[in-house]
């Protein structure tokens, strides 16, 4: 049982940075853009906010830092893909690779002018990214380990969905955007202004996938500077999208459940199925999704009309 | 008038070809008869100035530590001990070791900046040396971790790693509390050179303290930095206070030093990584055999395309090597980790000697040697296959 339960905790640090990605990417897609650059947000953002706080020994600086990163990195697809029309998937897989290009050089530089040939983070920044430690609550049996044992990566992760959540399903801006996502055309005769939302939108995103990257860097990596440290978690998260129904509250679930998928191999008993197998399940679970919702139809299926088409105005 | 023009100058041109032809048959012989001269005037060695050295990585070596890393600290030890220059030592990095292309073009452009040696670092790259070696007899080609050689210009290099291993063992063994000791190993039971290393690290937990069992988790990937750390974190969970590992990055030690236990570290001295955590680390110290390799070229102990030998190293030659143990280790740790150093360094005993019955987890014996250490796809008795 209370193997079980550390499995659990596993699982919730294994998906967060998958849930950062699929809360950006969500936001993206919502404005029809399908941005492939996930990957690269968030290797831009893991670098920034490493060597921020290896460089100021603040944690509040790396996180602003990897959320600038990740903003800048997505203004370049913005103003490829919404300003000059170029082809998103393009325009997303060239972000990804310049991103992680860009990343490992940073990061083998900062290694050679280092005086220990490693990277190692400042004993403040290490303090403030261990387990959160709440009096009374987490010190409770079984619900004190669940919920009150994570880092601060975890809550601001499951706050950044729940907000973007509420702007997308609960606001009247939220409304606008989606209509944006459905019918650009449609929005813009409704005098909505298409290219400010899908900015907005492109940036916001951008940003938390930035985040995402810093929690790859910094907590994963054990606060050594590793290359490639985001490994393809851009990718899946991608493909969570489509799990969590263009849903940011789905997507706290998709992501934990996408983390367990990726921890179960080193939890369960071995013998009875290959190791390989595990490594299989999180993309055997996306095509069964795939498959499920394109039975259901469009019926509870938020896939935007317009994902993937760039909007010019006079083609109206 | 043009008409005659134009028939002259095509006849003057074919006249040409025909002289180009001529000369350019006439010089071939005479350049290779030169080059062969050149070859059997070197006779015996290649002077040392006249070495080019090619070093194909699968990583960056800027990285810090792990793998590449330390087999780019030998090629530097080797550069620094024999004084080659920089431009005698060309190096290709980040080659995928399963994409056959990247790595033939590596190689070629080796060869076509002079190199006489090239180190191919990884399991992946035995085949393109294998084929490469018989295009280019005149080319040295030496292959790390593999099991292919052809006697004159393509040999293997690797060593008894399993030496040392079964030292950081007893550091393991000796420092235990919960007589729970994780391993995080790249790959499973069937890859003999991570098993014939998980067997010699139980073996040395074993000799000090019979009652630990050794939990090995497996990741399934050469370098997979999530999947380490999440290895390493679930062994901690099931209550392992020492981990132990097989695979690139410090991660697991990084795991134990945010859980308060302890480990052992590989490829490079993890302390400087973990230093809360790290025990020792066993170290591969790549720049003797590099050294050797290259001296034995410039002697002419091995004549490239004429004579090469294969290259097996232990802790004797300096190859495998234990870092110095860290304050961390339980008292007394110095003493047995010498006394089984003696024994192995004298030759007095060796972990796989070839004659020795060895148990394995399911209750059958083996007898094995060392230098087989690939057909060691069976685990010690005290080693528990965890996931």
């Amino acid at each position: 049982m209370s193997l079980f339960l550390k499995f659990l905790v596993a699982a919730v640090a294994a998906g967060t940075p998958l849930l950062f990605g699929t809360v950006g990417e969500i936001l993206n897609e919502k404005v029809g853009h399908l941005n492939l650059g996930v990957e690269g947000m968030m290797a831009l953002g893991a670098c920034a906010g490493f060597m921020t706080a290896y460089l100021t020994d603040s944690l509040a600086l790396a996180l602003l830092a990897s959320f600038a990163a990740g903003v800048l990195a997505s203004l370049i697809y913005a103003v490829l893909t919404v300003t000059f029309l170029a082809n998103q998937n393009v325009a997303g897989l060239t972000l990804t690779i310049f991103g992680t290009g860009l990343s490992n050089f940073i990061g083998v530089y900062m290694i050679s002018r280092s005086a220990e040939g490693t990277l190692k983070l400042p004993a403040k920044v290490t303090a403030s990214l261990a387990a959160v430690h709440i009096p009374g609550l987490s010190d409770a049996p079984v619900v004190g380990e669940l919920l009150f044992s994570y880092n601060v990566f975890v809550y601001l992760g499951v706050a950044v969905a729940l907000a973007a959540g509420w702007y997308l399903y609960g606001t009247k801006t939220g409304l606008n955007v989606q209509a944006i996502g459905e019918n650009p055309g449609a929005a813009d005769a409704a005098s909505i202004p298409v290219n400010k939302f899908k900015y907005i939108n492109l940036l916001l995103g951008g940003g938390i996938c930035g985040i995402g990257g810093a929690y790859c860097s910094m907590i994963i990596n054990g606060g050594v500077w590793l290359s490639d440290s985001v490994g393809g978690l851009g990718w899946i998260a991608v493909a969570l999208v489509i799990f969590a129904a263009w849903k940011p509250q789905l997507a706290i679930l998709g992501s934990f459940v996408f983390g367990g998928l990726r921890v179960l191999k080193y939890y369960v008993p071995t013998g009875a199925v290959p190791i390989a197998f595990f490594d299989m399940l999180p993309f055997l679970m996306t095509a069964l999704v795939l498959i499920v919702t394109s039975m259901r139809g469009s019926k509870g299926s938020h896939i935007p009309a317009s994902l993937g088409v760039n909007y010019f105005r006079e083609d109206r | 008038m043009k008409k005659l023009i134009s028939a002259a100058l095509a006849l003057a041109m074919a006249a040409m070809c025909f002289v180009g032809c001529g000369s350019s048959a006439s010089s071939a012989p005479a350049s290779s008869e030169a080059g062969s001269q050149a070859a059997s005037a070197e006779g015996a060695g290649v002077p040392a100035e006249d070495i080019k050295v090619g070093v194909i990585h699968i990583g960056d070596p800027a990285a810090g530590s792990g793998y590449s890393y330390a087999h780019d600290q030998g090629i530097v030890a080797m550069q620094q001990t024999l004084g080659l220059s920089d431009s005698q030592i060309i190096r290709k990095n980040n080659i995928s070791d399963s994409d056959t292309t990247a790595i033939e073009n590596a190689m070629m452009e080796c060869i076509e900046e002079g190199c006489n040696i090239i180190f191919a670092t990884s399991w992946g790259y035995m085949d393109t040396c294998e084929k490469l070696a018989e295009e280019y007899p005149d080319v040295l080609f030496c292959h790390g971790t593999g099991y292919k050689s052809n006697g004159t210009n393509f040999n293997n290099y690797f060593g008894r790693i399993y030496q040392s291993r079964y030292l950081s063992g007893v550091a393991a063994g000796l420092k235990t509390e919960s007589n729970m000791i994780g391993y995080v190993g790249a790959m499973g039971q069937e890859n003999g050179e991570v098993t014939s290393g998980i067997d010699a690290f139980a073996m040395g937990v074993e000799s000090v303290n019979p009652d630990a069992k050794v939990y090995v988790k497996i990741t399934n990937s050469w370098y997979d930095p999530e999947g380490e750390s999440q290895a390493a974190k679930a062994l901690i969970d099931m209550g392992c206070d020492v981990i132990g590992q097989h695979c690139d990055t410090p991660n697991p030690q990084l795991e134990a030093e945010k859980a308060g236990v302890w480990g052992v570290g590989y490829n490079s001295d993890m302390t400087k990584d973990a230093p809360g955590a790290v025990l020792c680390s066993v170290e591969w110290n790549w720049g003797a055999f590099y050294t050797q390799a290259v001296q034995n070229v410039i002697d002419g102990t091995w004549v490239i395309g004429e004579h090469v030998d294969n290259y097996f190293g232990d802790m004797a030659d300096g190859l495998v090597v234990l870092s110095d143990l860290s304050d961390l280790c339980a008292d007394g740790t110095a003493d047995a980790v010498q006394a089984a150093e003696d024994k192995i360094l004298s030759g007095e005993w060796d972990v796989f000697d070839g004659k020795t019955e060895i148990e394995d987890n399911a209750g059958e014996m083996h007898t094995v040697e060392g230098a087989d250490y690939g057909s060691i796809n069976w685990y010690y008795r005290n080693v528990v296959q965890a996931g």
